[in-house]
């Protein structure tokens, strides 16, 4: 009953101070999605991840690395294009589940839009070769300051970690995706720059200077937008690559399977995760209760 | 409370083995110690705590195999670990979760230590190795979490040295020391390794120590009352409290599992999955949770007092607010242990419970505006609490009557019909 009433009246306290303190929200609501991994029981959806791979590979590969991922991780149990068998033309005795003589990984590799740079070789000279399912996604960039140079001074992050690098995730990445809108007219914003209502940023600073008193702050009755603005023009548009499932070909489907293929990028091992975690808990919650039941049995038989 | 042996060594090894090396003996006694029979769910968490100790250690003995501390692969070196290393993820999420978990188990045994008066006559001694551990448990804590090398783990690390720096005199030398260099860097997250990996060690040998204190003086109980007849007050440890502290500790491991294996980062930050980059500072450096309670405490000084500077100030307010624990059992005048039978002091003591969750919540917001104000009122309660209240309760309230012995004080709550005329007493 104190407890209670502790709980309650610190929850109610820490609102009001909260309430009180509610500065203006910088970014807007992240879009929430249903996504098919969510939930104790969630597994990605297959499907979704293959796309959403082409849709990296076509799109977002040639300005953002996946440095962390190796190709084979795409063959790998969990991973978008695993093969529990091998499909029929594969020589007799190969084993396609593993990812280095997977067929598709290893297609994907050999045709990547970026090669491999080995070497030295026996001259001393460092060469370029297609990839292999054992090799680390190539960077597009040699190095950060090429990577500046290329695009505006913005340096494009590394997405292998993105779906947890940022709050919200696979919605952060959804919303941001979907989320390009024109720019607000009370706002200047530089060229190379384009504005997202759910990128953090301060677009108080992009204020027109009429709409600025001489205080630095917004005039009356002007709303500073939500949002900040990026280097990142608008990525996607409807239609612009080609999906085999029939799948619609909208900037809504690309930015759904892509934030579906991060999400298992960043966390490859989740579906093993889960269902470890499944087990362990049914586990452990018969051993409470065959705990609890002896516990009990030993202090009734002291009270007799 | 020392006990007399009862342990008769059976077989003849086991006589030669007594006469020479006595250890099967001391288990024997450490399951056949007398406990106070009255010991409820709160009493759990020391058998908890053991087994975060113990998780925390053979979980990081694995990573450390496959860890790199170098500022280079650090960050990468963790990835391997989540990706290829064979159930790695298990690994690391126990390991941080488990920190997390440690904390929660941890802040409930010393606020049961408080409600009880755990830390009064004669039991002073294991209450201080208890600041020990808890002072330990800070500084690994802090040093763990530099190691993947994300950007909360590099600016954590910067902000927390840097506090160093306002001590007078020998303040900047020490955070040279503590960098190994100018700013943090590879030697910094060399050293904070090789201490991460130490620490916990000394931790175990200080938890040995706080477990023989006890053993001796005896077990605490939630009436309070010292035991007064050991057939009618105290239990063997084994079984009755072997199986009630493993139900609890499973019990809590459904709570340690339900993180690590469907919400594995939902106690992070999401910027440390960012590799640490000296150049750029993330919009806000928030500390774990389980610090933000005391970083509250460090940004609610925003005045200079005197000679002291807010800065100084706030960091003698953030280690005094730590430091004050140890002398805890003479600041509490009250001779009564229990709160159970100090009405007031419960009030006061839910009051110091609400003020310090309250700073874990400022801790974590902005130090601007309203929440500044608010904690500086919880910071001024909390040091109130330990200053002032408890010194004067214990000469001002009246604590309702005790009962004679544990014994009594079970029948009492129990319902059945208790010898009459209790009457208060202090506690021996």
């Amino acid at each position: 009953m104190i407890l209670r009433t502790l709980l309650i009246s610190t929850i109610v306290g820490l609102a009001a101070i909260s309430s009180a303190n509610a500065a203006g929200g910088k970014a807007e609501k992240l879009e929430h999605q249903h996504w098919h991994f969510a939930g104790p029981f969630g597994t990605f959806d297959k499907d979704a991840l293959q796309r959403g791979f082409q849709v990296y590979e076509t799109v977002c590969s040639s300005c953002h690395g996946l440095e962390m991922l190796s190709f084979r991780n795409l063959g790998q149990k969990g991973g978008p294009f695993y093969l529990a068998s091998c499909p029929a033309g594969v020589a007799e005795g190969v084993d396609c589940s593993n990812p280095n003589d997977n067929p598709v990984v290893k297609a994907i590799a050999a045709n990547y839009k970026f090669q491999i740079t080995d070497g030295p070789d026996d001259t001393g000279d460092m060469f370029q070769r297609p990839a292999v399912p054992s090799d680390p996604f190539p960077n597009p960039f040699a190095n950060d300051a090429i990577a500046r140079l290329a695009n505006n001074n913005a340096l494009p992050p590394d997405l292998s970690l993105m779906a947890k690098a940022r709050h919200g995730g696979p919605d952060y990445i959804y919303s941001l995706l979907v989320g390009y809108r024109d720019t607000p007219s009370t706002v200047d914003v530089a060229p190379g720059q384009y504005y997202n209502p759910y990128f953090h940023g301060d677009m108080s600073q992009a204020l027109k200077p009429e709409y600025i008193d001489e205080e630095g702050h917004a005039r009356e009755g002007i709303e500073v937008p939500l949002g900040g603005v990026l280097a990142m023009a608008p990525p996607l548009q409807d239609g612009m690559i080609e999906y085999a499932d029939g799948s619609p070909q909208t900037v809504e489907q690309y930015s759904k399977d892509v934030s579906e293929f991060l999400m298992w990028a960043a966390e490859p091992k989740m579906e093993a995760r889960k269902s470890l975690g499944i087990m362990t808990l049914v586990y452990l919650v018969i051993l409470a209760f065959l705990l609890y039941w002896s516990n009990r049995k030993n202090w009734s038989n002291l009270k007799k | 409370m020392s006990h007399p042996s009862t342990y008769n060594p059976s077989t003849g090894f086991e006589k030669w083995l007594d006469k020479r090396l006595p250890i099967v003996r001391m288990g024997a006694d450490f399951m056949d110690f007398p406990t106070p029979n009255n010991l409820n769910y709160w009493w759990t968490f020391g058998g908890i705590l053991t087994v975060c100790l113990v998780v925390q250690i053979l979980t990081g003995v694995i990573l450390a195999m496959h860890y790199t501390p170098h500022t280079d692969m650090a960050f990468a070196s963790v990835e391997h670990i989540m990706r290829d290393v064979n159930y790695g993820w298990l690994m690391r999420y126990v390991h941080a979760n488990g920190a997390s978990m440690f904390f929660i188990a941890v802040y409930i045994h010393m606020f049961r230590g408080i409600y009880y008066g755990s830390y009064k006559a004669p039991r002073e001694v294991v209450w201080m190795l208890g600041v020990v551990i808890y002072l330990l448990m800070m500084a690994t804590a802090f040093m763990g979490y530099v190691l993947p090398w994300g950007q909360m783990s590099y600016w954590g690390a910067t902000v927390i040295t840097n506090l160093f720096s306002a001590i007078p005199l020998v303040g900047e030398d020490i955070r040279t020391l503590l960098w190994g260099g100018f700013s943090v860097d590879n030697p910094t997250l060399n050293r904070f390794f090789s201490l991460h990996y130490l620490l916990p060690f000394a931790i175990f040998g200080v938890v040995m120590l706080h477990i023989w204190g006890f053993h001796t003086s005896g077990n605490n109980n939630p009436s309070g009352i010292e035991i007064k007849d050991v057939k009618k007050d105290t239990v063997p440890f084994h079984p009755y409290y072997t199986v009630k502290d493993g139900f609890a500790i499973v019990v809590f491991l459904i709570l340690f599992a339900a993180f690590v294996f469907f919400n594995p980062n939902a106690l992070g930050h999401a910027d440390n999955y960012i590799e640490a980059n000296p150049l750029s500072t993330p919009a806000s450096i928030v500390p774990e949770w389980y610090y933000l309670p005391f970083y509250a405490i460090l940004r609610a000084i925003t005045f200079d007092i005197g000679p002291i500077s807010s800065k100084l100030g706030g960091v003698i307010a953030m280690f005094g607010s730590i430091l004050i624990l140890f002398v805890l059992p003479w600041l509490d005048t009250s001779k009564v242990r229990s709160m159970r039978y100090r009405p007031v002091a419960r009030m006061w003591f839910f009051l110091f419970v609400i003020s310090c969750i309250a700073l874990g919540y400022l801790g974590g917001k902005p130090a601007e505006g309203t929440y500044v104000m608010f904690a500086q009122i919880f910071t001024a309660y909390y040091f109130g609490f330990f200053l002032i209240i408890l010194p004067l309760l214990g000469i001002m309230e009246t604590p309702k009557p005790l009962p004679r012995s544990i014994s009594e004080s079970v029948l009492k709550k129990t319902g059945s019909s208790a010898p009459s005329g209790s009457q208060p007493a202090p506690a021996e």
